[in-house]
């Protein structure tokens, strides 16, 4: 078997497809990222640390930065040409859907049967393979400018070839398990990308929360898989999706726990699997991960929150989306438990969110928790049945999602430039000896670069940012008919005003709180737009913004581009045929998506009616909250020192959505708090020092105690007999010298008694004695 | 006549005499005095004997006449050792020769 | 037992004589005094050699013995300063000589004089000459190729080299 074989069958070259990017990671780690060590306060390492003065530290050499920045492109380069052939195939095979490619190795066997590895193409695997390295691949572009000077590039690249890789193995995997490593990665680099810069305490901690919060939900998502794995016997998604009986069978047992209240074991594994993904995609309570993950450089705020990790989660709700469904049919108004969850969920957090993100200043933030928003909607369109809308959702998503958070990021470049320009310029003015170059931090405040607050008619000096900018934000918003995120928002509202009309009551609230979350959101991004790129620049910093020229401001632009002209398009692959004008354009025949993904489940999903209210609706919350968002920062742009309107039209509830209705310090006295104490008191205190310690000196001590004694025994026995004995000849020696006097007379003495004595004992041993005797 | 043990516990006697004087006498010359005794106790016995047991037998005799010549040269040896001993030292007392002490 | 004739008496005062000299010798603190109580005891056994039917050694005694060790002695004690008499009689182990000398009695007498003790000399009630070998056949014995010439040439050897070493020994060194 050999690479032509592989590249040429389309049921093997899935495998492919993750290795790319993987192999890059190994690659770069091992073999190009190579430091030299420079001293802490140089400008090479940037932030001047305290931590770290007197130190030496490594940065990245500019050969390595080069070598490891090629290996991560030809790496996402790889899996995209793979990709594209693999997409290509299936736009060529016959019912497909029905049919699909995949392969399967047996990989871990244990007692009672086999895990298995394996890589499944089917419909919806396609339009994730059409997304997923696009976006992978403009953020890796956007990189190399973006990440240009940072001391530790190439381990970037490394993380987010890893990242993407992960990514992939989810996307092409064929089983639960599988899946789940592939999540688990995801986890994994997700820590490591937010916590990058750990120098920063507050990078650090996010990191952690990050990891921690989708850990609880992976634990949950475990135990699903693991009792899907009892009751089903398999975990591969054909064997389990796409079989009529066992779905039945899922649906019918009663769940082991809970059971007697209706609820079946498909039930309980949906919520289970569901909980892992609340967590994953940040949806409410497990959502406050996410907005503090913008600590991380700004491709991987894009690469998690756009093309990656949230995505994973609303995909492996897809992929498990026959399951949720079993034992009920939304369209009919018979809502699954998984499934109410997940519309009320999803609704809920929709709403949520976005009425946190409209109090935000960080220009960052706002995204985060639109991001948040959006996966509510996703989650809810999943809730009422919108299998395809919610699809179509997450790819529109991506890309302008992605297109967004890296316009911010060159906004938030642009705007250290200034910020350094600034200095630069301050410190020419003044000739005063006593303001040196790191004196800068002790003006009094400290300059936030991501304040939008700060910020101000940035059009003139960054305009490819802010009209790529504006065309993501329009897509964000819903802005009628000539953006993607129109298309597919409709959707969702048709969906669930389909199934209003009905009188269903998930659908009823689902529509409600998506249109307002809509609303909201077209609101909240013509304020991000205005502060940012309207009117006149309200700080000095904001005054010197730009990209500046050359290679890094290319690099930071063209995916922009890209990315824009995607956000504007890619929605016309999903429009309605009965759409008026752009229904005959763009799907002569039928919804081009809604036909090519519908066959990734067992029974298609039909196609609603069309249905003029819902769009009516998405053009009225879409423009309300555009010319509400308009009205207040557009027209008279904020001017310098000028506070923002909202406040005192808000009130009192303003600073509670500034402060996230306070949930972060309600999960730290009710949950992190309690476990540091745990921590900290029983576990360390108690058991490990307590008893664990406890045990080891005692046996230490008693140890040393037989040891002693040991000791002490040696020297008395065996120094006692070894000294001893020599003692004693001494001493028998020294006694018995005494004998030798040199005196004739005494020898004579004692020979005479010697004879004597031997007469006497032959005298008694004869018997001779006692003869004469008698 | 005289019966045998009368002899033999003179010569005994003797004998025992000449043992005491050659432990215990502190002067030199009165030991090989000691000596000349037990040689002569023992020429009694032998003689004794020879009388008592066997008269034809000349062993006896030629015994007795061998411990006389023997007697002899011991005496004049050890007499001339005491001579020159007594030139090195002075003394004549074997208490005071313990050059070989251990 | 014993009748009362000349032998017996002739024994007693031998007896005494022998006895009487030896005490005197080793109790005797003058040197040249102690000489003449060996010369006295010598006497006894000559006496002693007389009743015992062996004259010819009563004579040698008297002559060697007593006419040259006896006199030999007498010079060494002059020549050795001895008869005055400076120090102790007896040395440190006097006591327990005393104690080790009547054992030795004790051990000779039990051992040797005991088994004997009944007998009282069969043979001495007979003729002298029919029973006693005399003189003629002790110097017979003495020069016998198959008796005694051997050690008798031996015991001449020995006095030569006696005679040698002593005047060696005792020679003054100049």
């Amino acid at each position: 078997m050999n690479l032509n074989d592989i590249l040429s069958n389309p049921d093997l070259l899935p495998w492919l497809i993750p290795v790319g990017p993987l192999l890059a990671f190994f690659i770069i780690m091992l073999a190009t990222n190579r430091a030299k060590m420079v001293p802490a306060t140089s400008h090479e390492y940037g932030g001047h640390h305290p931590d770290y003065d007197g130190m030496k530290v490594p940065v990245v050499t500019l050969q390595s930065r080069i070598l490891s920045v090629t290996v991560g492109m030809l790496g996402t380069l790889t899996a995209w040409v793979l990709s594209l052939i693999t997409v290509s195939n299936a736009f060529g095979a016959q019912h497909f859907g029905e049919e699909v490619f995949g392969d399967r190795l047996n990989w871990l066997a244990t007692g009672v049967g086999e895990f298995t590895m394996g890589v499944l193409v089917d419909p919806f695997t396609t339009v994730m393979l059409i997304m997923v390295p696009i976006a992978v691949t403009m953020i890796f572009i956007y990189s190399i400018g973006y990440m240009a000077h940072d001391p530790r590039q190439s381990r970037f690249f490394a993380l987010i070839s890893l990242f993407a890789g992960a990514m992939l193995t989810l996307v092409v995997a064929d089983n639960l398990l599988l899946m789940f490593v592939g999540w688990e990665i995801m986890g994994l680099c997700s820590y490591l990308l937010i916590g990058f810069w750990f120098e920063k305490e507050s990078a650090y901690k996010a990191a952690i929360k990050a990891f921690t919060t989708t850990r609880v939900a992976d634990v949950i998502m475990l135990l699903g898989i693991a009792y899907l794995y009892a009751s089903a016997g398999t975990l591969s998604f054909r064997d389990i999706l796409y079989n009529e009986a066992m779905l039945e069978h899922l649906a019918s047992t009663p769940a082991i726990i809970l059971g007697g209240w209706g609820l079946s074991a498909a039930g309980l594994i949906g919520v289970f699997l569901i909980i892992g993904t609340i967590g994953k995609s940040a949806q409410f309570p497990l959502h406050v991960w996410l907005p503090d993950a913008m600590e991380g450089p700004t491709p991987v705020s894009a690469m998690i929150h756009a093309a990656a990790m949230v995505s994973a989660g609303v995909y492996a709700i897809i992929r498990m989306y026959p399951l949720f469904e079993a034992g009920g049919n939304p369209h009919a108004g018979e809502f699954t438990t998984p499934l109410m969850l997940m519309a009320i969920v999803g609704g809920f957090t929709a709403l949520f969110s976005a009425t946190i993100a409209v109090a935000q200043n960080d220009v960052k933030r706002v995204l985060a928790y639109s991001t948040i928003s959006q996966l509510g909607f996703m989650m809810a369109a999943l809730g009422i049945g919108a299998y395809i809308a919610a699809a179509f959702h997450l790819i529109t998503h991506a890309f302008f999602k992605a297109l967004l958070f890296m316009a911010s990021g060159s906004v938030i470049h642009g705007m250290e430039h200034g910020e350094h320009h600034v200095h630069e310029h301050h410190a020419h003015d003044e000739h005063d000896e006593a303001h040196g170059h790191d004196d800068h931090h002790d003006h009094g405040h400290h300059f936030d670069p991501q304040d939008m607050m700060n910020m101000g008619g940035l059009r003139k000096t960054m305009p490819v940012t802010f009209w790529t900018f504006l065309l993501g934000g329009l897509s964000l918003s819903g802005f009628p008919l000539l953006t993607a995120g129109f298309w597919s928002k409709d959707e969702i509202l048709a969906d669930a005003w389909l199934g209003l009309t009905h009188g269903f009551g998930a659908p009823a609230f689902v529509f409600i709180m998506l249109c307002l979350a809509a609303f909201l959101t077209a609101f909240y991004t013509m304020r991000q737009l205005g502060l940012t790129f309207m009117g006149e620049p309200r700080t000095e910093e904001a005054a010197h913004a730009n990209l500046g020229q050359g290679i890094v401001s290319f690099t930071m632009t063209l995916p922009l581009i890209i990315l824009a002209f995607l956000a504007v398009v890619a929605g016309f692959a999903g429009v309605h045929p009965d759409f008026p004008l752009f229904g005959a354009i763009f799907s002569p025949e039928h919804n081009w998506f809604h036909h090519f993904v519908g066959p990734t489940l067992l029974h298609e999903p039909a196609s609603i009616d069309f249905s003029i209210v819902p769009v009516l609706f998405s053009f009225g919350v879409a423009l309300g909250g555009l010319g509400l968002g308009y009205w207040m920062y557009w027209r008279k742009p904020l001017e310098a020192g000028q506070p923002d309107p909202l406040v005192s039209i808000l009130g009192t509830v303003h600073p509670v959505l500034k402060n996230k209705y306070y949930l972060d310090e309600l999960y730290a006295t009710l949950f992190i708090q309690p476990s540091q104490w745990f921590a900290r008191v029983v576990v360390s205190d108690f058991m490990d020092h307590g008893i664990i310690d406890g045990v080891l000196h005692l046996i230490a001590r008693v140890f040393t105690w037989i040891g002693d004694l040991i000791k002490n025994l040696n020297i008395w026995l065996i120094d006692g007999v070894g000294d001893g004995i020599p003692e004693l000849i001494a001493i028998f020696g020294t006694w018995f010298r005494r004998i030798q006097t040199g005196r004739i007379q005494q020898y004579m003495l004692l020979v005479v008694i010697a004879m004597i004595v031997i007469a006497l004992i032959f005298a008694v041993s004869s018997g001779f004695l006692v003869q004469a005797a008698g | 006549m005289i019966p045998l043990w009368m002899y033999l516990l003179v010569a005994a006697a003797l004998f025992c005499m000449g043992a005491y004087a050659v432990l215990a006498r502190r002067n030199a010359v009165a030991i090989l005095m000691g000596v000349e005794l037990m040689l002569n106790a023992v020429n009694i016995n032998l003689v004794g004997f020879w009388r008592y047991q066997q008269p034809l037998n000349m062993a006896g005799q030629a015994f007795a006449a061998f411990v006389f010549v023997i007697a002899a040269a011991e005496a004049a040896v050890g007499l001339a050792i005491i001579i020159s001993v007594y030139r090195q030292r002075k003394s004549v007392i074997p208490d005071e020769a313990d050059t070989l002490k251990g | 037992m014993l009748e009362l004739n000349v032998q017996t008496l002739a024994f007693f005062v031998f007896a005494l004589f022998v006895l009487g000299g030896g005490l005197g010798v080793i109790t005797t603190r003058n040197l040249v005094h102690g000489t003449l109580y060996l010369i006295l005891s010598l006497f006894g056994v000559a006496g002693f050699f007389v009743l015992l039917s062996a004259p010819f050694l009563a004579v040698v005694q008297v002559l060697v013995y007593i006419g040259a060790i006896a006199i030999l002695i007498v010079f060494a004690v002059m020549l050795t300063r001895s008869m005055t008499s400076l120090h102790e009689v007896v040395n440190r182990q006097w006591v327990l000589s005393t104690i080790v000398a009547v054992l030795l009695f004790v051990m000779l007498t039990v051992t040797i004089i005991l088994p004997v003790w009944g007998q009282d000399g069969s043979l001495a009630g007979q003729p002298v000459s029919e029973v006693v070998a005399t003189t003629t056949d002790l110097g017979k014995a003495l020069v016998d190729g198959n008796q005694y010439v051997l050690p008798f040439e031996v015991a001449s050897l020995l006095l030569t080299a006696a005679m040698i070493g002593a005047i060696v020994i005792a020679r003054d060194d100049e």
